[in-house]
């Protein structure tokens, strides 16, 4: 019974975890069409900008600050990020806009060209990140049965970045600009919408939700200059799984995958169980090929 | 048309930025394949170097551990160069960036072997990528010094072992564990050949010496999500983690293991794959108290270890730290001198001879080169994290063990090669 239940938290945090990495890409991706390959190294950007910000805070503020330095992480490792997207769409991606392929390679190239920055700047060991003392241990409901508090602020934290998205999308003027070039781009802008502004303002959004995943990933994986080539992978998935251009779908996507990915583990190991959530992810892209929610759209693609 | 001459301003510009940071990326290294014609003219021009290979990934994965062994191995040639050279003659190490990528270990072994025609390559550390080497040192009788433990059953002729194999960190570890620690074993590893050959080999030691198995699990390479391996190593109650986790994922998984409410005093984990280099990635406060095996640590006490640590900080920065590979690497060159300088040549075929029952004091102690398999006599030493990152030795093998790539000398072994 214990270990139904912390697998069924387990599976709830796994699925947290692939949201957060997986929201950014569902704006650059889903969103805006554009195959993102250095997607991870943004989130890479994020996880070294929380590594900085701790550093900062440890040389130069009083000690009491040291323990708040995780939220002034979260903020700069958005900004950072979000930065570094809105270049990368300004000098590269602008350029590449209809042309999916083309976009795929050069943003390939400019994730590795990222990880060698990275690898340049802080070398290529891992560093390491203090986690402030109040994310330390966990809820103990019983003696064996620990809920880390780590897993439980990841997931109030995703849940507060997808409200904010929900609401800047659905509710604000900017996202309403956002939605009408997404959803048809030469009638947008023959209404008087400047294209070429809302496209940066999005990847950027984008770009920056992914350097707060990476900042949050500081808590429980490594950090280092290939850490992003571990989640890209499953963020693609969880946004083609979830269907392309909805968010609700790359949340059904996530939670879909990190429950059965969870749970197939549980009852094989961690490489199986990864075979049989692709094997049930392209069983069911051939059955339903546009994902759990389809977006209903009426232009021609 | 404005289209058109935008998009190709804007690839331009990119192209341009690229070079220019691939320019300034190259720059640092001192001699890489970009500036291979340089290489080629400076040869011509002096005439008294000897070339030697350093093949390590410098990108990708691997690069977060390879690059230290580099840094390593340059030093050591440097100090021999400062020192008067080889018979006489500096040497001069040839940089080749394997980048994780096992073929392309392959391809640049073949391209400093025909090419370069190098005395010698020091380099790899994935068992891939020695498996993807040898061929190509054996067809063309090249000299691969590899800095890394391994998983043993190998002896090219081609290859010396300047790491430990099986019966020169896992055995003893797994002897001394239950002995001290309990008898209920949880094996976990990443899922590729060091791992699976390891494990393999210690059930087989678990059954001849009373150990009991009580779960084994393996995880992808790179993956981060240690929450159910946690839960089922719960409900397993093992008295010891055996962990053969490699790379990233070990800061992952101790990460994890310690939120999860587990520390290294409910429970004894042993990796085999976490030294100084991985232990400041992870932080010292996650992995106190925690145990691994090695054959040498930083703190090793020996009047070489002192003066090596004290080198590679002056040339390195002094926040780096030496680690058993990094030593392993740094001892590889100094065996390869000394065999060079015996046998009066870098004649490949002289050299091996030359090494057979080479001795050097080593920063781990005394290590002797074993005539029949190449590998390295080492001295064992298990050893537990403190706070300031560093290990504590608790207990080592007294003298250095024989090494043993095939564990002929056990019995329970028998078998295990095929």
């Amino acid at each position: 019974m214990e270990m139904l239940i912390l697998q069924t938290f387990n599976g709830l945090s796994v699925s947290s975890i692939l949201l957060l990495i997986a929201l950014g890409l569902a704006v650059t991706f889903g969103l805006m069409n554009v195959i993102n390959m250095a997607h991870g190294e943004l989130i890479m950007i994020g996880a070294y900008s929380a590594y900085v910000t701790q550093n900062l805070f440890a040389s130069y503020l009083p000690k009491s600050w040291y323990e708040g330095y995780f939220f002034a992480a979260l903020a700069a490792s958005f900004l950072i990020a979000a930065l570094m997207g809105c270049l990368l769409e300004t000098i590269l991606i602008r350029h590449l806009y209809g042309r999916p392929l083309d976009s795929l390679l050069a943003t390939w190239g400019v994730g590795m060209m990222l990880q060698q920055v990275a690898r340049f700047i802080f070398g290529a060991p891992n560093v390491a990140v203090t986690s402030p003392s109040w994310l330390n241990g966990g809820l103990a409901i019983t003696s064996t049965l620990v809920l880390p508090y780590k897993r439980l602020f990841i997931m109030a934290l995703v849940a507060l970045v997808l409200t904010a998205m929900y609401l800047y999308i659905y509710k604000s003027a900017s996202g309403r600009r956002m939605r009408a070039v997404m959803q048809n781009r030469e009638m947008a802008g023959c209404l008087g919408i400047s294209t070429r502004h809302v496209d940066s303002l999005t990847f950027a959004i984008g770009s920056g939700i992914a350097g707060i995943a990476g900042c949050a990933l500081t808590l429980l994986g490594p950090i280092g200059p290939s850490i992003g080539t571990y989640y890209i992978v499953d963020a693609f998935m969880v946004v083609v799984l979830g269907g392309v251009g909805k968010l609700i779908g790359t949340v059904a996507g996530a939670l879909g995958i990190g429950i059965f990915n969870t749970l197939f583990e549980t009852y094989t190991s961690a490489s199986i169980g990864k075979v049989l959530v692709f094997a049930c992810i392209v069983a069911f892209l051939q059955w339903k090929p546009r994902g759990l929610v389809a977006l209903r759209t009426r232009s021609l693609d | 048309m404005r289209l058109r001459s935008l998009m190709t301003k804007g690839w331009a510009i990119s192209l341009v930025c690229m070079v220019l940071l691939s320019g300034c990326l190259s720059e640092k290294e001192p001699a890489t394949t970009t500036s291979g014609s340089n290489t080629q003219a400076a040869t011509e021009a002096s005439g008294e170097t000897i070339k030697v290979g350093i093949l390590h990934s410098l990108s990708g994965t691997m690069a977060i551990s390879e690059v230290s062994v580099k840094d390593a191995e340059l030093l050591a040639i440097e100090e021999i160069n400062a020192a008067g050279g080889v018979l006489g003659k500096q040497i001069e190490p040839i940089l080749e960036d394997g980048a994780s990528d096992w073929p392309t270990f392959a391809e640049k072994a073949g391209k400093l072997l025909q090419q370069n025609k190098v005395a010698a390559v020091f380099g790899g550390w994935t068992s891939a990528s020695r498996k993807a080497m040898l061929p190509v040192f054996e067809q063309n009788n090249g000299l691969l010094f590899y800095p890394v433990q391994y998983e043993g059953l190998e002896s090219s002729p081609n290859i010396f072992y300047t790491g430990a194999t099986t019966n020169q960190q896992i055995v003893p570890s797994v002897t001394w564990l239950l002995e001290n620690r309990g008898k209920k074993m949880f094996l976990l590893g990443s899922d590729y050949v060091f791992p699976r050959t390891a494990n393999k080999i210690i059930k087989a030691q678990l059954e001849a010496e009373g150990g009991q198995l009580v779960g084994e699990e393996y995880t992808p390479l790179g993956h981060t999500d240690y929450s159910t391996v946690i839960t089922k190593i719960k409900e397993a109650k093992p008295d010891i983690v055996y962990n053969t986790l490699n790379g990233d994922s070990n800061v992952a998984f101790f990460k994890q293991l310690k939120d999860a409410g587990i520390t290294s005093k409910d429970l004894t984990t042993l990796s085999v794959s976490v030294a100084e280099e991985e232990i400041r990635g992870i932080g010292a406060d996650i992995l106190e108290g925690h145990l691994a095996a090695w054959n040498y640590y930083q703190t090793t006490d020996t009047p070489e270890n002192k003066t090596f640590v004290e080198k590679y900080k002056a040339k390195y920065g002094s926040n780096r730290v030496t680690a058993d590979p990094i030593e392993a690497g740094y001892t590889a060159v100094y065996l390869w001198k000394a065999a060079v300088e015996k046998a009066g040549s870098t004649d490949v075929d002289k050299v091996k001879e030359a090494a057979k029952g080479i001795e050097f004091a080593a920063p781990e102690g005394k290590v002797t080169v074993d005539g029949d398999n190449q590998h390295i006599y080492k001295t064992v030493r298990i050893g537990e994290v403190g706070a300031d990152g560093q290990f504590k030795e608790l207990w080592n093998s007294g003298e250095p063990v024989k090494p043993d790539p095939y564990l002929k000398s056990y019995p329970w072994a028998a078998g295990l090669g095929e």
